[in-house]
């Protein structure tokens, strides 16, 4: 390790950190569920990867009027508002909560807070539009006299940007540190790096990470505007491909100091781009800089990572910026994939979805394939496959990255029959 | 919290403010020694350093408060922007680019100008920072309602235990456009920067983390500043400043989430 006259860290790959240098030690991963459009739990997505399906349809949301695919949850549409119901039942509540109950996630979840006391346990989630859809709804019914909101429009179980970790927190029993990271595309990654510095650190013993973001007009009429909206399903590089489709999902992992598990929380490596609000930086640095950090946390070399989870959102300058990243650092060695043309881009719960899409792969040793992607991009010299197969996986990398120029790469591991360092 | 054995303690090295009656640190600072109760003036937001004329006319004024803060606080800590990481705590977002928004996609015109768009995400302040001093770090944005200051003091201390390299801090509010602000009533604006260090690096007070507490939260004297802590989530850090101004040793009780507090040992 290196510091530079600037202040700035500097770690090579080849020597990771004397472990009493650095208070990151590994985190145990010990229960993770996702529910997207290609269903609920993990089960539904480990069979939809092996098939290769693709969730998305057109968009059929609101009265949404644009020639779009989507990625939506089926079961999430509960009736409009009315004065007489109860808060806390936005949509993204709504979705957070449907995806808290698959897979045993919110048992075990309330089991931690009853092994470490409510306390040590932190929750920790992404979104980029927590609740604002009913902002959206509640101002299409101004009162004409005064402009004022209506009398069902709740704030804080809504559109306040932390309403997603207080109903989490509250249904999982925690009273330990609560956050929602919210940097766009890469929050709900950033969410694992937050807990895993917490956890190093002794703050806390175990979290609750991943995010949740749902559909709502300001993404989709957003995006529409920057005209990165594919007219059919997004096509991850592929070298016809024309933008995103946006989905809604989210994912959960359980993160703890010490348990018994296969799979760990190894890395994870953070950056900016430091270059334009909306459009990354061209040659992928930014990007570049997050996977080497991840690498170098750690302890691994490049030649380690037997899966790369690409952040390939189908926007020409997404995939070509990150691809050269990738291949800076990779070459076309590593097989890699973007799983968004399966689930669509799900925003502030990419990074937390796909972390759980890496989990899967290394639990089954399944590497996905890149959905959507009928001819790889030429000009991307990495190690796409559109066709999911099976391969043992050690360690794999999952990347995230948003507007305002914000990255961040996680590395996941699975080592059987070891238990955390205390 | 240090029953695992780290010492989760930082140096501040400097301190940036941009609220009412004061448009910097020496200027909060004198007014938390003179508790003189006296209204305060409207908060002054300076336009941001750094940032190309392009993109300064295309920042709100949430961002330009926030920058203004951590602007002051490395100034202060006499350190390049471009070095520390950052962390942005606030309890909500740009209310007048969200005011806007939902108000164009009520109507029959849906078309939202890209640049309000991409200013709505909720880390407009940290890549506006990121393009006006070239900082290639990460940059955490934290968000815990009334909450955010202390949520956003545990992640910097987590990250300079864990990175041993300098963070600025930014907590910063400001308040909504009706009807919204009907909703989610804030005081005025404000902002305020720290900049933590290791503690090997440098002079600078002391502080330590004690842990989360289920106590009240210190008050301030000055009734003024006390309704301006009460009334904005960013201002729940002046119990802290208010040591700090005096130089005192002292623990601090700062407003967390239900009912909790943060409990902040500080020594001079």
């Amino acid at each position: 390790m290196t510091i530079d006259k600037e202040g700035r860290i500097h770690r090579t790959a080849a020597q990771p950190d004397d472990p009493k240098d650095d208070c990151l030690n590994r985190i145990a991963v010990t229960k993770y569920t996702l529910t997207t459009c290609l269903g609920r739990g993990v089960a539904a997505h480990r069979d939809a990867l092996v098939a290769g399906r693709c969730g998305l349809a057109p968009c059929r949301f609101e009265d949404v009027d644009l020639e779009t695919w989507v990625g939506e949850v089926e079961g999430l549409d509960a009736p409009n508002p009315s004065p007489d119901r109860r808060a806390h039942t936005c949509r993204n509540n709504r979705l957070a909560e449907l995806a808290l109950g698959q897979d045993g996630f919110l048992d075990a979840a309330r089991q931690a807070v009853g092994r470490y006391g409510a306390s040590r346990v932190a929750v920790y989630l992404g979104t980029s539009t927590s609740g604002i859809l009913d902002t959206e709804l509640a101002y299409r019914v101004r009162d004409a006299a005064s402009g004022g909101l209506p009398a069902w429009f709740d704030y804080r179980s809504s559109h306040s940007i932390s309403s997603l970790a207080e109903h989490v927190g509250r249904l999982v029993g925690a009273t330990g540190p609560l956050g929602v990271i919210s940097t766009a595309c890469s929050s709900s990654a950033k969410a694992f790096a937050t807990a895993a510095r917490q956890i190093a650190c002794g703050l806390i013993d175990a979290a609750v990470v991943g995010g949740v973001d749902t559909l709502c007009l300001t993404t989709l009429y957003g995006f529409n505007s920057l005209e990165l909206l594919a007219r059919g399903p997004c096509r991850p590089f592929d070298r016809e491909r024309a933008g995103l489709s946006i989905g809604e999902a989210a994912g959960y992992a359980l993160l703890e100091r010490a348990a018994r598990t296969d799979l760990w929380l190894t890395g994870y490596g953070e950056s900016s781009d430091a270059h334009h609000m909306s459009t990354p930086h061209p040659e992928g640095r930014g990007a570049l800089q997050a996977m080497d950090a991840a690498l170098a946390r750690a302890g691994l070399q490049a030649s380690a990572i037997d899966y790369i989870n690409l952040h390939g959102t189908a926007t020409p300058s997404n995939d070509t910026a990150e691809g050269r990243a990738v291949a800076q650092r990779f070459g076309a060695r590593v097989p890699a994939s973007s799983t968004k043309g399966a689930t669509g881009h799900t925003l502030g719960a990419a990074g937390g979805v796909e972390a759980v899409i890496c989990l899967i792969a290394l639990h089954e040793g399944l590497i996905p394939g890149c959905v959507g992607m009928t001819e790889a991009d030429p000009s991307i010299q990495i190690g796409l496959d559109a066709l999911a197969r099976p391969a043992p996986l050690r360690n794999v990398l999952n990347n995230s990255l948003g507007f305002g120029g914000t990255n961040c790469s996680l590395v996941f591991s699975r080592e059987d029959e070891v238990s955390a360092h205390g | 919290m240090d029953e695992h054995g780290f010492s989760m303690a930082a140096r501040v090295s400097g301190i940036g403010v941009v609220g009412p009656g004061a448009d910097d640190w020496g200027a909060m600072r004198a007014r938390l020694l003179s508790e003189s109760g006296a209204a305060l003036a409207t908060t002054r937001i300076a336009n941001p350093e750094g940032l190309p004329p392009v993109e300064r006319r295309r920042v709100g004024r949430v961002v330009k408060l926030a920058m203004a803060a951590g602007m002051a606080a490395c100034r202060d800590a006499g350190i390049a922007p471009s070095v520390p990481a950052t962390v942005f705590a606030s309890s909500g977002g740009d209310g007048e680019n969200c005011h806007a928004i939902c108000e164009l996609l009520a109507g029959e015109d849906r078309r939202i100008s890209p640049i309000r768009f991409h200013n709505s995400v909720n880390n407009a302040a940290s890549g506006y920072w990121g393009i006006a001093t070239g900082a290639l770090s990460g940059s955490s944005v934290v968000s815990a309602f009334d909450g955010s200051f202390a949520v956003g003091l545990l992640e910097a201390f987590a990250l300079v235990a864990t990175e041993g390299a300098p963070v600025l801090l930014v907590t910063y509010d400001h308040p909504y456009p009706s009807p919204l602000a009907e909703s989610r009533p804030l005081g005025p604006a404000f902002g305020m920067g720290l900049l933590l260090q290791p503690l090997d690096a440098g002079a600078g007070p002391v502080l330590r983390l004690i842990g989360l507490a289920d106590t009240p939260a210190d008050r301030l004297s000055d009734p003024a500043l006390e309704a301006l802590r009460q009334a904005v989530p960013a201002a729940r850090c002046l119990p802290l400043l208010s040591v700090l101004a005096r130089r005192a040793a002292a623990r601090v009780a700062l407003d967390y989430l239900n009912g909790q507090c943060l409990v902040v040992e500080v020594a001079p």
